[in-house]
């Protein structure tokens, strides 16, 4: 009635769940946040040391400049009650200490790769198939053109055959979706294989 | 060169934390949410502008990643503020999403799934 003062119970707060976009230095992992999340990307930094500014391998992109550890950003939400955010990962090999925290409690990574520098993404796989945390691997076709197939970078990358490889446009939303998608089928497909109660992944080899 | 700039951002943030660099407690994830205690208990120290300015953010449940990036100031910083918050009863925490490596949660998978296709 009017003039009660009982106050509307704050509605309980979303639950979260993670996904981390990986790869090397400048393979366009911000881009992609940007493109499918509902939210401009944020941005924290961190600051760090200028000791190793030196060593960042800027060929091919060499408007990239960085200060701090910066984590780029992106939210999508999934229902009134599951949040799903994406953490572009800092792309340099020195800030891969952060990558530790940054996968625990991750569902999965999708690794970038960029087609003019494929090497540049080379140490990301090898991060998470170490570590046995699924990942897809997305080749980000720079101006959206592709000259290789997935398979040849499949080979190129010598993938196990269950991880999925996509071709994609970092810029594109959509294409950007289907590589999230390709993960979640992924984990599924795994998690039936395994009757849902053994290993999510296959052993690191 | 901007070094002196530098310098004073790498000092600045960890006034407002009372000279500490580490959080009293761990459970602050990237994505754990805070949510403000509406209303404040009667009994909450005052906080500071800085905490103020955290409250009226997270009048709605937000990431503490979003927190920071709202506020501008690192995680670190951040995180440890959340920490004098919660103790002060002024914020709620929830943690993420359990995910388990040996026994996946087809639910959760599937409801992600879901709401990626429906984008």
């Amino acid at each position: 009635m009017a003039g009660s003062d009982t106050i509307a119970p704050a509605p309980a707060p979303p639950e979260t769940v993670k996904i981390l976009i990986a790869g090397g230095f400048g393979v366009g992992k911000t881009t992609m946040v940007g493109s499918v999340s509902e939210i401009a990307p944020l941005r924290t930094e961190e600051p760090l040391t200028s000791a190793s500014l030196a060593v960042d391998d800027l060929d091919g992109i060499e408007e990239k400049r960085a200060t701090t550890v910066a984590l780029d950003f992106g939210r999508i939400t999934i229902g009134q009650d599951l949040v799903l955010y994406l953490f572009g990962t800092p792309g340099q090999q020195r800030f891969w200490f952060m990558w530790n925290d940054l996968a625990l409690g991750a569902l999965g990574a999708v690794v970038l790769i960029d087609v003019r520098r494929p090497k540049s993404s080379f140490a990301a796989v090898d991060f998470f198939e170490r570590r046995g945390i699924p990942f897809v691997v997305g080749v980000n076709g720079f101006y959206g053109e592709h000259p290789y197939p997935a398979e040849a970078v499949r080979d190129a990358l010598a993938l196990p055959e269950h991880v999925r490889v996509l071709l994609c446009d970092a810029r594109e939303r959509d294409s950007c979706r289907n590589v999230l998608i390709a993960l979640l089928d992924q984990l599924i497909e795994a998690a039936i294989e395994d009757g849902g109660g053994g290993r999510l992944i296959r052993p690191p080899r | 060169m901007s070094g002196g700039d530098a310098a004073g951002r790498l000092v600045r943030p960890f006034t407002l934390t009372g000279g500490r660099t580490r959080p009293s407690r761990a459970d602050f994830t990237l994505i754990t949410t805070v949510t403000a205690v509406d209303p404040a208990p009667a009994r909450a120290p005052r906080p500071q502008p800085e905490q103020s300015r955290i409250l009226r953010l997270c009048a709605e449940p937000l990431a503490v990643a979003e927190v920071a990036a709202l506020v501008d100031l690192p995680v670190s910083v951040v995180v440890i503020m959340l920490c004098d918050l919660l103790e002060a009863g002024l914020i709620t925490a929830r943690p993420p999403h359990p995910v388990s490596r040996t026994s996946p949660d087809m639910d959760l998978l599937q409801k992600v799934r879901e709401g990626l296709g429906r984008l």
